[in-house]
């Protein structure tokens, strides 16, 4: 990786112009910013640093999303926004697993964020039943719907890739498995 | 394989795929059925929810991906807060620690016990008998210079014994201790206004330590009406008492009560009384609140602060009237106490004139 691309913390417009360039350095420059700060709240609150890296990447998958759907308004500073969202991610972790002693060792200034990652669990508990539900499938069903679904490929590509005799065939199986699909999803509670 | 097809034309309706007649025949389909307009948002919503999950799947990789380029573990010892170096000596050693220092306590305990240590008598004695040779020393020293020192003789001395006395009759009878006057080569009394008179010894009960004195001097007249009277009973304890006096050149009041009706060593000749008596005030008057004269004062107890002993009045009595009447002139006991009902500070004042300081030469 050239210096550049590593070139310091990234100013908060720069990121969030970034997130939305699709910029793969700002986005690398701000995960390398601020990951030491989120590292040393977690370690210093009975957490690992595998603990750290969820919890951080969820803040920052709670920041890319909010930015992309264009709702993000940068009230304090970013450092204390991701800060902020750590924490409160983390306390409630620790409350889940039982291990929150009612007081947590604070390395930065944060603000109230309650709402923002309730909106994120729920997006998350969709995205979990998907997983799983795309596991059930089993190939080639799984392959076809995430080839055609997510990385927008024609019938066409998946037709030659699969040995279908003819596109029609394709479609048929396709739409097939994207029946059984929905009916994995929406089985599960 | 209607469902199929139905499938397909939603898809390549949501696509943008279609021409603008399919188009327009597609929406009014949808318009004019609710089943398939159903069908359209769901699909529309599911195939976006698998898509989003693409994306989510994309970004965690990309994520990933920059985490693994990052030394977490150099990282993670940097920020760590490490307590001191010995805090977490003692974290990780604190039993061996412990263990380590109890014994180390016991050894040296043991060890201290063994050699005498905590036994510090000898140490004591030692310093003791350090202390006795010096002194022995220092009285040797005192005693060689006492032998270099000749005996000076007597010069005019102020008066090398003093007490107290106080008139019984007003024509210059005065009672006071007989250890106060005993060996007197002579005896003067000094009224409070500072006059002196010469007066000579009549009577003695050593057993009561009760000298009776009469002025001998040609500038005394008389000492007017005296102002107490003697009581004949005893007295009780717990009585507020107070005594007046000579223990220096001015006169002192010393206020108590009385605390025992036997004097020292059971003497049931006195009283004890809890006030404050110096050397001088030997042969002073004991007054109980009514002015009334309970007893003289003759000795001081030398191991408690504060108690002294008076010779009981009616022993005072006894002793006027055994003296015999060759010599008792015209004395005549006051019996009438102008001072009961009175303030203190007037009977002090009332009282003073008639309280004396008796020099012996």
């Amino acid at each position: 990786m050239s210096k550049d691309l590593n070139g310091g913390i990234p100013t908060d417009n720069e990121v969030i112009l970034g997130i939305l360039n699709n910029s793969e350095s700002v986005l690398k420059r701000l995960y390398i910013a601020y990951f030491p700060m989120i590292l040393q709240l977690i370690i210093n609150n009975s957490g690992n640093e595998d603990d750290a890296k969820d919890i951080y990447q969820e803040a920052i998958i709670v920041l890319y999303n909010k930015v992309k759907t264009g709702d993000f308004e940068l009230s304090s500073n970013l450092k204390t926004y991701i800060y902020s969202v750590c924490r409160r991610l983390w306390l409630k972790r620790l409350t889940q697993m039982n291990r929150y002693g009612g007081d947590i060792k604070d390395f930065q200034d944060y603000l109230s964020v309650d709402d923002e990652t309730e909106k994120n669990n729920e997006r998350d508990i969709q995205f979990n039943k998907m997983g799983a539900a795309l596991q059930l499938l089993g190939e080639p069903c799984k392959t076809i719907i995430e080839d055609f679904y997510i990385n927008n490929r024609s019938m066409q590509e998946i037709c030659e890739d699969f040995g279908y005799t003819n596109a029609d065939n394709a479609k048929t199986q396709k739409y097939k498995c994207l029946q059984r699909l929905k009916k994995l999803f929406f089985q599960q509670k | 394989m209607i469902d199929n097809q139905l499938s397909e034309a939603i898809e390549r309706y949501l696509n943008d795929e279609m021409s603008k007649d399919e188009r327009a025949r597609f929406e009014k389909l949808r318009n004019e059925n609710a089943d398939i307009n159903k069908q359209v948002i769901e699909h529309k919503h599911f195939t976006n929810l698998i898509k989003q999950y693409g994306e989510r799947l994309e970004l965690e990789r990309r994520l990933n991906a920059i985490h693994d380029e990052i030394d977490v573990h150099t990282l993670k010892e940097e920020l760590m807060i490490h307590p001191s170096w010995i805090v977490q000596l003692w974290r990780h050693h604190h039993s061996k620690i412990s263990v380590a220092a109890s014994i180390a306590i016991f050894a040296v305990l043991c060890t201290m016990f063994a050699t005498g240590y905590l036994n510090n008598r000898e140490n004591n004695y030692a310093k003791l008998s350090g202390a006795v040779i010096q002194i022995q020393k220092q009285t040797k020293d005192l005693d060689n210079k006492m032998k270099t020192l000749t005996p000076k003789k007597g010069v005019d001395k102020p008066g090398n014994f003093r007490g107290t006395g106080f008139a019984i009759s007003t024509n210059g009878y005065i009672v006071t201790d007989y250890h106060v006057i005993k060996d007197a080569d002579s005896i003067h009394v000094q009224s409070v206004d500072g006059k002196a008179y010469h007066a000579e010894l009549i009577y003695a009960e050593p057993g009561a330590d009760i000298a009776v004195l009469q002025i001998k001097d040609p500038a005394f007249k008389s000492f007017g009406a005296i102002p107490y009277a003697f009581k004949k009973s005893e007295t009780d304890i717990g009585e507020n008492v107070f005594t007046i006096g000579y223990p220096r050149d001015a006169i002192v009041l010393g206020p108590g009560f009385l605390t025992a009706s036997t004097g020292f060593k059971g003497d049931t000749m006195q009283y004890q009384v809890s006030t404050p008596v110096d050397f001088g005030n030997s042969g002073g008057p004991l007054l109980d609140n009514k002015g009334n004269i309970i007893g003289i004062i003759n000795a001081r107890e030398t191991h408690i602060e504060g108690a002294a002993f008076a010779v009981k009045s009616n022993y005072l009595l006894k002793t006027i009237q055994d003296i015999p009447d060759s010599l008792k002139g015209t004395l005549v006991i006051n019996s009438k106490n102008t001072l009961a009902g009175l303030g203190r500070v007037q009977q002090i004042k009332k009282l003073q004139p008639y309280v004396f300081m008796v020099k012996v030469y």
